[in-house]
């Protein structure tokens, strides 16, 4: 979706800055945040890119107000709510009032924590040959979808180069939506900093995204 | 495990507690009452997080790539696997990729969409790289980025910006500071910062203070 996430070569954020001995959390319940999210992501609850899908719809206004791990709990609340695992009344309560619905992989405890402390696999068997060769010219499609999309719009309609093959990959469009897997080739594909953004741009930067097949078309 | 947690109890333990605060509580009490999580099991996430990774794993993979020419080499071919063979290290996943600074190239990561990171390598990411300052300029103007940082490149030095889109993680391996021929692997591991491994700091310069 053309939401306010997708930030790239947005102006007037102002400078980066960068805070010395920054610790962990700044907040207890941020950890506590971070923790539900992956318990109840490895849980079954949802997948990963659900969870992302739901912190870009939050309203443009409570997105960019917000604190990372305030996104990530309003994320997690809607999506829990929406998806039947408590109900509004609960919340506002602050107490469940009836039974927990089902959760595939059962109650997080802590027997599932290494489960958690190891990043998910996301590689699938290849359901077609890939469609680009290390060193094709491509162009990133210019497509909006309203749903959940990888493909920042900076790059959309530009013409770069595949640098890398990461073989297939879960499709996280298709998953965010519950779709399915959807397994599709992901390219490392780089792009000439003055192709996006100008004859102003910088002449000696190049900025590569990971570009799934279905975004692009030969060049 | 609970001693840490205590501690984060103590340093917040105010009076008054922030809305959202009471709204985080309100919903793990839900989450415990319906029977999907045990807060033991989040006590032990949070503490695995806050010691177990963290800049030190990826300082070390980076340290061996300068000592090691046959894991350097490993490592830029398929970092997950290079990794693997280091027991040590915590499990990286399959999907990691180590870029390597040369004086031609400088590599820089960022993920404009949100904040993809290499939590194994690096930790937790620092809010900045999560923030819409980084995420929105870093692709269009990494070298005022860079300023932000202290950090000037030759203005003929390609600058290239991995844009972490994807599952695939990206790791910079930042060039060796000059004047530590003969150093040990442990030496080295303590001027790699993390910042040098995302590609906006360099490492530490021997004898310089830090």
């Amino acid at each position: 979706m053309n939401g306010v996430h997708d930030m790239g070569g947005m102006d007037g954020f102002g400078k980066v800055e960068p805070e010395p001995n920054e610790p962990t959390f700044h907040a207890e319940w941020e950890s506590r945040v971070l923790a539900m999210v992956r318990a109840m992501g490895a849980a079954g609850a949802f997948n990963i890119d659900t969870s992302r899908f739901y912190r870009e719809t939050l309203p443009p206004h409570v997105y960019l107000s917000s604190s990372y791990y305030k996104k990530w709990f309003l994320g997690l609340e809607e999506m829990l709510v929406e998806k039947g695992y408590l109900t509004r009344d609960e919340v506002a309560a602050g107490h469940a009032m009836q039974p927990g619905k089902a959760l595939k992989h059962g109650t997080f405890d802590l027997a599932n924590v290494e489960r958690v402390m190891v990043r998910g696999k996301f590689a699938r068997p290849a359901p077609a040959p890939a469609r680009f060769k290390i060193g094709d010219r491509v162009r990133a499609k210019n497509i909006h979808p309203a749903t959940h999309t990888r493909l920042p719009h900076y790059v959309r309609g530009h013409v770069g180069v595949v640098e890398l093959n990461h073989g297939c990959h879960v499709f996280p469009d298709s998953a965010a939506m519950e779709l399915g897997e959807n397994p599709q080739w992901l390219y490392t594909v780089v792009f000439d900093g003055r192709d996006l953004w100008g004859e102003d741009g910088d002449p000696t930067l190049k900025v590569s995204i990971d570009a799934f097949e279905p975004y692009l078309d030969p060049a | 495990m609970s001693h840490d947690y205590d501690h984060h109890h103590h340093d917040h333990d105010h009076s008054e507690l922030s809305e959202t605060e009471l709204r985080v509580r309100a919903l793990e009490t839900i989450l415990t009452e319906k029977g999907y999580v045990e807060p033991a099991a989040l006590d032990a996430i949070i503490q695995a997080y806050e010691t177990r990774i963290g800049p030190h794993n990826g300082a070390r993979v980076v340290a061996k790539a300068w000592t090691d020419p046959a894991f350097k080499k490993a490592l830029l071919e398929d970092g997950s696997k290079a990794i693997g063979t280091l027991g040590h290290v915590s499990r990286v996943g399959d999907h990691l990729v180590v870029v390597e600074n040369t004086p031609q190239r400088h590599n820089m990561v960022v993920c404009t969409l949100c904040s993809c990171y290499p939590w194994e390598m690096l930790g937790l990411p620092p809010v900045w790289y999560k923030a819409a300052p980084y995420r929105s300029r870093a692709v269009k103007d990494p070298r005022g980025v860079l300023a932000d940082f202290d950090v000037a490149l030759p203005k003929d030095m390609e600058i290239r910006v991995w844009d972490s889109t994807a599952e695939t993680r990206f790791l910079v391996l930042p060039m060796r500071p000059v004047g530590t021929e003969g150093w040990s692997e442990e030496q080295l591991a303590e001027l790699v910062t993390r910042d040098s491994m995302i590609g906006t700091g360099f490492p530490k310069t021997p004898g310089a203070p830090s």
